[in-house]
């Protein structure tokens, strides 16, 4: 498997040029025939990334074997999505800040002529930016280096993973730049229009391949959990991403789609997909993160199979179901309502089975939390994994959500998950993943201790502003007055947000200025850092038994 | 034990997985499909006109959904402060549906006719000159740039598609009824207004020179939530409670 560089002929070196090849065509005629200048923006876009993903292959792959196809593992890829990932989180997390301060000053961040700066371009390129091009990345890239380790085997296809890795970041930046331009379908964290999803699609039955044929080759007898919940994390969002974006496209040369369902089928269709973008990308996805990389660096076992089989199992069945709590006293049946509510509260369970096995694999090296704090990071993402993931059944109990919907606390709500948990698992696994893959020392723990706790406060201020905010909004919604009419009018309730709405952006700015802080020690750890002599001696992680 | 199987094989894992996930949705979302009753049939809807389309186009262009929801919620504050709770019926012509998460500014299900036309220029062109307290961000650009309405014939025959029941004669004059409806004056109303009842026409930016984005978009505004006639809705008839 090793030596496949002698082969004369690769399926891999012929097809991946011709996606390459076709991509760029493709692109050329939309930037040649559509009537969308909004699409022709697009198509040249897309074509410039075709041709340099094309020219970089050449450059790779001509007369030399690259270090991904002479070493035991491909790495150089899972460090390009290490960087892609720290480059993309700061993007996503400073046009987070900036929305914060949109809402917060009006006045100055607004400009009246340029509606590519409006809040509503700005939102998507923001949630985007943070989910899909940082959690993607880190996904991608600590999803290639688990699965190699823990199954003994190279990533399947040759190049394939490479074109994984260049494909998803070519869907990020058409998604990113369409939404600046006003390209959108209007659908909560499913913005990209048809073609984009197209290309997706493709890029995501590669990822499944190369990730697939790693396991299916592999020489340990048994799956190790973490790759259990990267598959279920790569199948269920294909099938998510597929059944949601089902739209019927205006005309081929513009960027224009219209939903295939309407009303309140694709009302309850899109939060089927949203909830698990959030059961599947940010948590099924990074819980192979924990099932990895927390084992490895407290050097403990998993603390438990049993509950790893039952909290899998349980977890990805009944995720599935949560999707209705979203669309509580709305015109979804009732019938769907309840369903979904009472899926919500029962997935408190599998959430803290994961949470428990999580920290009890810390039995017996609690002392390292005091010296290592990377592992601390790490242990911190699962408690607010547990945080996170009681708070939304609390939530989508109904009559909680009749005080809680629509207002800020979803939104402290959805970043104790992002900031705490997403955010934090992703940082402790790039602290692990730059030293181990560039073989050297981390440049300075100070300065992770530093990035811990400026960002750690940064959470704090965030998600207890949007607490007191998203209670407030809602009792004054519906707050009556003593003669039986409605107390406050909706423009006071906004007005009222104003200081939270300063707290949390400058919650928000800390936790950049902590990325900020990691982005440093990281490169100074690459460009001049002490080679690593105390390499852990086995790098590949027992399955659990 | 069965696991060992599943953990030993990854195509029976990857084919477990498929089968558990697949559970949930077709339990709860199938039957919307064919359940009766998950659509009430009620008097006055009829499809977007093709102004109204385009100013929907706009409004989620511009991510408008981000910060307004366009569902009235069954709870005695929000009937009081927006109006009669949404019906699913509402929404049957949407695509996407447009109900929204965030309510950083009010609910629009139900703005349609609250306000002037000339509120609603000044609104979005400097929201703070109506509303001080406002935190929307400004969008006078849209009364300055004109509609690009080319394609308008294809956008109704994709709608159509999808299952939107414009009729041939709808689709074929999708490019007057638009003109017609932004511009009072114009011969086609008359058709215009047999083909779409009781729509509105007029020149809802104040400029009759031409047909911007904000026509588009305020006439899309000034229908919504107007259609449902309440005076023959029953909600306590039992084709209605669900």
């Amino acid at each position: 498997m090793q030596v496949q560089t002698e082969t004369p002929w690769r399926l891999d070196h012929i097809i991946i040029p011709l996606i390459l090849f076709l991509g760029f065509c493709a692109g050329m005629a939309e930037w040649a025939r559509s009537p969308d200048w909004r699409m022709v923006v697009q198509g040249w876009t897309f074509a410039g990334c075709m041709a340099v993903i094309g020219a970089w292959y050449m450059w790779m792959y001509s007369g030399r074997v690259p270090d991904d196809e002479s070493g035991p593992y491909c790495d150089t890829v899972v460090k390009a999505g290490v960087v892609a990932a720290m480059f993309w989180g700061i993007a996503g997390m400073l046009v987070g800040v900036i929305i914060a301060l949109q809402l917060s000053f009006p006045n100055l961040f607004y400009f009246p002529d340029l509606a590519w700066t409006n809040f509503g371009r700005l939102r998507p390129l923001h949630t985007s930016a943070v989910i899909f091009a940082f959690g993607g990345n880190v996904l991608i890239a600590t999803s290639f280096y688990v699965v190699q380790r823990t199954c003994k085997a190279r990533l399947w296809g040759g190049s394939l993973p490479w074109f994984v890795f260049w494909g998803y970041n070519t869907f990020i930046l058409l998604a990113g730049t369409g939404y600046l331009l006003g390209i959108t379908q209007a659908r909560e964290y499913a913005e990209p229009e048809w073609y984009a999803d197209i290309w997706l699609t493709i890029v995501w039955v590669c990822y499944l391949l190369t990730f697939l044929g790693a396991i299916m080759k592999r020489k340990e007898p048994h799956i190790y959990v973490a790759n259990w919940f990267y598959l279920a994390f790569i199948v269920t969002i294909a099938v998510l991403h597929i059944v949601n974006n089902l739209a019927m496209p205006v005309s081929l040369l513009g960027s224009k789609s219209y939903s295939l369902f309407s009303g309140v089928q694709d009302a309850l269709i899109q939060w089927w997909y949203g909830h698990n973008a959030v059961g599947f990308f940010l948590t099924a996805g990074f819980l192979g993160i924990v099932y990895y990389f927390i084992p490895k660096r407290a050097q403990r076992p998993v603390y438990s199979y049993r509950l790893s089989i039952i909290h899998f199992w349980s977890l990805i069945f009944i995720y599935i179901w949560a999707g209705p709590h979203h669309l509580l006293f709305t015109a979804l049946p009732e019938w769907v309502q309840t369903l979904g509510m009472t899926f919500s509260i029962i997935l408190w369970m599998p959430s803290w089975g994961g949470m428990i096995n999580g920290l009890m694999t810390l039995s017996g090296a609690w002392d390292k939390l005091r010296t290592d704090p990377v592992l601390r990071m790490l242990v911190v993402s699962v408690a607010f994994y547990g945080m996170a993931t009681f708070e939304g059944p609390v939530m989508s109990i109904k009559t909680v959500n009749a005080l809680s919907h629509y207002t800020n606390w979803t939104i402290g709500h959805v970043h104790s998950g992002a900031l705490g948990w997403v955010g934090y698992v992703s940082f402790g696994a790039i602290y692990c993943l730059v030293p181990w893959l560039w073989k050297k020392k981390l440049y300075s723990n100070a300065l992770v201790e530093w990035h811990f706790w400026i960002s750690t406060l940064g959470i704090v201020l965030y998600i207890t502003s949007m607490w007191v905010a998203g209670i407030m909004q809602g009792l004054m919604w519906r707050a009556y007055n003593d003669y039986g009419f409605l107390e406050y009018s909706f423009v006071e309730v906004v007005q009222a947000m104003h200081p939270y709405y300063i707290i949390r952006a400058i919650g928000g700015a800390m936790y950049l200025a902590g990325t900020l802080v990691m982005a440093f020690n990281l490169w100074r750890t690459v460009s001049n850092g002490a080679p690593e002599i105390s390499l852990p001696k086995d790098m590949i992680a027992e399955p659990a038994q | 034990m069965i696991h060992g199987w599943l953990e030993r094989n990854s195509i029976l894992l990857l084919i477990g997985i498929l089968l558990v996930v697949a559970v949930g949705g077709a339990v709860e979302i199938t039957p919307l499909f064919w359940v009766n009753g998950t659509v009430e049939h009620i008097n006055g809807m009829r499809p977007y006109t093709p102004l109204e389309l385009e100013g929907r186009n706009i409004y989620t262009r511009e991510g408008c959904y981000l910060c307004h929801s366009q569902q009235i919620r069954t709870l005695r504050d929000e009937v009081e402060r927006y109006g009669h709770y949404s019906l699913a019926a509402e929404s049957e012509y949407d695509h996407p549906f447009q109900w929204g998460s965030e309510r950083t500014g009010p609910d629009l299900a139900r703005v349609g006719a609250k306000y002037s036309d000339e509120w609603h220029r000044a609104h979005l062109a400097d929201p703070r000159s109506v509303v001080p307290e406002s935190i929307m961000p400004p969008y006078k650009f849209l009364a300055e740039t004109p509609l690009d309405y080319r394609d308008i014939r294809a956008i109704l025959e994709a709608n159509s598609d999808v299952g939107v029941p414009y009729s041939k004669d709808q689709i074929a004059h999708a490019k007057e009824d638009l003109e017609a409806q932004g511009d009072p004056n114009a011969e086609g109303v008359g058709a215009f207004q047999k083909r779409y009842p009781k729509a509105q026409a007029r020149d809802f930016d104040g400029n009759p020179n031409q047909i911007t984005e904000a026509d588009a978009l305020i006439a899309y505004l000034q229908m919504l939530g107007t259609l449902v006639d309440f005076k023959t809705y029953q909600a306590d008839a039992p084709e209605n409670r669900r």
